[in-house]
């Protein structure tokens, strides 16, 4: 009880502590820190939408969503090339890996109609998982890119 | 070789299969490349038909390859790929 009591005192503490701080700002500070903020998910909106659309259709008890694109013939910080390991009580029921991906697929209609150009698939239910983790199975690496035809990034 | 890593790998899995193939690179076709994805519903290239079928595409390939299903599922048929 007591523990729990230092603990609420300390957070409260540091709460208004940063809270000051930031208050203490002049107008260009506040800015900054604004646009800082606004940056880090307007910055990689692809990856932010993937990993929205991903969580509230398939509530994962484990997701990644990886920006590959750095391994490919395309721009700088581009958002073409990604990897998702989804891990989901939904893929109890939805067993074959082609009917996953299609469900993956469905959810990232947008994104793959749009900036997307390659998707690969980590679909996996919850005890899959698990045993994967326990065996201590790794995710194997996206292949290399072989250049393509240097016609990305699409549409 | 396709121009494409995950092409490429579709195609090292099939070799070592040992099983004949035919494939279309679909940068030098448009319509193809457009076309596949429509009919299979899927929007990524590469993509495997065994006997007309739509198999996966790379990630689903290689974990067959892995698991020795994708040898099974050739191993009587006559295979087609689309690939770039």
């Amino acid at each position: 009880k007591i523990f729990k009591k230092i603990l609420l005192t300390m957070m409260m503490i540091q709460k208004t502590f940063v809270g000051s701080i930031i208050r203490n700002f002049n107008k260009p500070q506040k800015n900054l820190l604004l646009a800082t903020m606004m940056q880090s998910s307007s910055t990689f909106p692809v990856a932010n939408s993937i990993e929205s659309k991903l969580k509230n259709q398939l509530d994962p008890i484990h997701l990644e969503v990886l920006n590959e694109s750095h391994m490919h013939n395309v721009p700088k910080n581009s958002e073409t090339h990604f990897k998702v390991i989804v891990v989901s009580d939904v893929f109890n029921t939805v067993k074959m890996p082609l009917q996953r991906h299609r469900k993956v697929n469905e959810i990232l209609k947008d994104e793959l109609d749009g900036p997307v150009h390659a998707l690969s698939i980590i679909a996996k239910s919850p005890s899959q998982w698990k045993t994967m983790q326990d065996k201590g199975i790794e995710i194997a690496k996206s292949p290399n890119c072989k250049g393509g035809d240097g016609s990305l990034p699409p549409r | 070789m396709p121009q494409c890593g995950f092409s490429a790998r579709v195609v090292q899995a099939l070799q070592s299969e040992g099983v004949d193939f035919a494939s279309v690179n679909v940068l030098d076709y448009p319509q193809i490349r457009e076309g596949v994805k429509k009919f299979s519903q899927w929007p990524t290239i590469p993509q495997l038909y065994i006997n007309g079928e739509f198999i996966g595409g790379c990630d689903i390939i290689l974990s067959m390859h892995e698991s020795g299903e994708l040898g099974n599922a050739l191993s009587e048929e006559k295979v087609e790929d689309g690939t770039q």
